[in-house]
């Protein structure tokens, strides 16, 4: 009897590390193969790819940072906009909101993580961008005459890009945020009420305390944000060139995949989209390592801090 | 006598367990390829079947560029492409590639400027300039030549292109290099090319959005789509000095002034023929065929298949927005299909 189980406890080890193992499997091969695909492009460019701004078919010139440029800057500007807001709704949702609402809140800002990524670009471009025209119109000669909102004003571009971005990414970083706040412990919060803090000095407490699962849902964000294709491509304008004007058309690695892969008859050419794929596989690694970074650090810093917090929000 | 009697049995016995074979199983044909031509294929091929039960054709509208790749591979049985392939291209194909015209089509200037109702008339050098940047308001003075009597305003010129890779790109930058030197030096042709200015929308339909929404905006799409979303198109001048209006004939007439210098393997731009009455951005679209098959069934019914789409089919051309090609061309490809290994 007893050998049997520690027979079946072996299988079910065996059998359970290898799903594990497969992740780590998936993942390299899926390096491996972008590198072999890209390789190409890689051995004519070499960094080169990273760090020159020509993309140009007919000359067979490829260089991939409009494309990293592009790929960042609407993702951060995209999280600036979206992480007040998905905060903002996971604590009220969590801390404020009345029992009986709750549960219609909560499958509402979900709802909003289900509608698909077309959908959303049609959204942007037959409304969204129309208003921001507007508004860009609007805007007096003086702003306008600022490197960040200068530019003819289109609609199209960065500016619509984010803003598409941040209505789509609200949902992952509200609902991640949200659980979050839901396994602090009561204690937490009986502590700081019964030290006499008042209940938004209490939600503070709690927020710090979750911090590094808030940071993580920042980061899943972040991903998302990042390999978004359809609705940025629709709203984004697709013009590869660097601008740091809101306005601008711009450009992102996974639009310009999708946008010129079917086409691509040339080995150069389709080595040079794959490479862009690689690029954001990097990127991407590099980005879920650095969030990963970033929450041991505060763990290791924040486990001096935590036990004077109540103590200063008391004072 | 006798022998003569048995052999005749014998044949017709042959021929009888034949026949049955063929309806036994039919056959599958697959291909991929541009998406322009995509509308009328599907139809031929839905009307084809009905005719011919035992034979079905599949296509997958993956793009030009896909199409030549999958044929390079031999993963379909034909390919199709509203670019020529390029002699590289053939070069590296595992066998000898010939290139089919099957319909023509043609690419127009879409523009939406506020307040102008009226038919604007470009020049090449005129597009040229625009999508080169170099004229950026609609008051410029070469469009105003162009266009007495019209008010044109002083609003900035947007240009719109196609940001994914396409055959429409290629027949709209094939003509811009043809007219225009600078353009040939600095941006030249390709099914996607590094636009010196301006934004790019998804497919036809992106354009036709784009140009539509954004006051000022100028595009080209298939004439098609300028139809279905009645947005207005411009008449382009032609090298006879006419301001040419796309329609079915005059793209056709673009076809049959080529058709006395057509090369043997029908690889040729009829962009700004030099005729008159003709639509200068206009272009075949290709099937694309290996000279010499594996699968004999396959190639015989592809080649009966091709025979009815440039003779019969062509009839179907005009309501999907399409022009049929010229008759003295469907005669030189009626020879060329000719040239198919089909034993």
């Amino acid at each position: 009897m007893r050998r049997s189980s520690s027979r079946s406890e072996l299988a079910f080890r065996l059998g359970i590390g290898a799903f594990g193992f497969l992740i780590v499997a998936i993942v390299c091969t899926i390096g491996v193969v972008l590198a072999v695909q890209s390789m190409a492009s890689i051995r004519k460019f070499g960094l080169n790819f990273w760090l020159t701004r020509t993309w140009d078919p007919v000359a067979g010139q490829f260089g991939a940072l409009p494309f990293i440029w592009g790929t960042l800057y609407s993702s951060l500007i995209a999280l600036l906009i979206a992480t007040p807001i998905a905060l903002g709704i996971a604590v009220f949702i969590s801390e404020l909101c009345p029992p009986s609402l709750r549960q219609p809140f909560v499958f509402l800002t979900e709802l909003l993580a289900a509608i698909p990524s077309i959908v959303y670009g049609l959204w942007g471009i037959f409304v969204l961008v129309p208003a921001v025209r507007t508004v860009e119109r609007a805007l007096p000669a003086a702003v306008r005459a600022t490197p960040l909102f200068s530019g003819p004003p289109l609609g199209l571009g960065l500016l619509s890009a984010a803003l598409v971005l941040a209505v789509m990414v609200v949902p992952f970083i509200s609902s991640v945020s949200r659980e979050v706040l839901k396994s602090v412990p009561a204690a937490q919060r009986e502590a700081a009420y019964a030290l006499g803090a008042t209940r938004f000095e209490a939600i503070r407490a709690a927020l710090f305390y979750a911090r590094t699962g808030i940071v993580g849902a920042v980061m899943l964000g972040f991903g998302r944000a990042l390999g978004e294709t359809m609705a940025v491509t629709m709203v984004i304008g697709n013009n590869p060139r660097i601008s740091l004007s809101l306005f601008a058309p711009q450009y992102t690695m996974a639009a310009v995949i999708a946008n010129e892969f079917t086409e691509a008859a040339d080995e150069l050419y389709l080595s040079a989209l794959v490479e862009i794929g690689l690029v954001l596989f990097i990127i991407t690694l590099l980005v879920n390592s650095l969030s990963r970074l970033l929450i041991w650090s505060m763990n290791r810093t924040g486990r001096v801090i935590t036990a004077p917090e109540p103590v200063h929000a008391s004072a | 006598m006798g022998s003569s009697v048995f052999r005749t049995l014998s044949t017709i016995a042959c021929a009888a367990a034949l026949a049955a074979s063929v309806s036994a199983d039919s056959i599958k044909i697959n291909g991929a390829g541009a998406t322009f031509p995509y509308p009328i294929y599907s139809k031929w091929f839905a009307e084809y079947n009905k005719l011919h039960p035992d034979v079905e054709i599949n296509y997958q509208s993956i793009g030009s560029g896909g199409g030549i790749r999958q044929i390079q591979a031999q993963t379909v049985f034909f390919g199709a492409s509203d670019g020529p392939m390029t002699p590289e291209q053939l070069q590296a194909s595992p066998g000898r590639i010939l290139h089919f015209p099957t319909v023509l089509g043609a690419v127009v200037p879409v523009y939406n400027i506020p307040n102008v109702r009226a038919e604007l008339k470009f020049t090449g050098a005129v597009l040229a300039d625009i999508f080169l940047g170099k004229i950026t308001k609609w008051n410029d003075a070469a469009i105003a030549k162009l266009n007495a009597g019209v008010t044109l305003p002083a609003t900035d010129i947007t240009v719109a292109h196609r940001a994914d890779g396409s055959g429409t790109t290629y027949i709209w930058v094939d003509y811009l290099s043809k007219v225009s030197p600078e353009w040939k030096s600095k941006v030249g042709i390709n099914t996607s090319v590094n636009w010196p200015t301006g934004v790019g929308g998804r497919g036809n339909e992106g354009v036709a959005g784009l140009v539509s929404q954004t006051p000022g905006a100028i595009g080209y799409v298939e004439l098609i789509y300028a139809l279905q979303n009645r947005i207005s198109y411009g008449s382009v001048q032609n090298m006879a000095g006419e301001f040419a209006r796309a329609s079915v004939e005059s793209v056709t007439a673009a076809a049959s002034s080529a058709a006395s210098q057509m090369p043997p393997d029908f690889r040729v731009s009829i962009t700004n023929a030099p005729a008159k009455g003709v639509y200068p951005i206009s272009s075949f679209t290709w099937l694309l065929l290996y000279e010499s098959p594996k699968n004999k069934a396959q190639a015989k019914a592809m080649v009966d298949f091709v025979k009815w789409a440039l003779t019969e089919g062509q009839r179907y051309c005009a309501d999907l927005g399409y022009a049929p090609l010229p008759e003295s061309v469907v005669k030189l490809e009626m020879a060329a299909l000719a040239k198919i290994k089909l034993s």
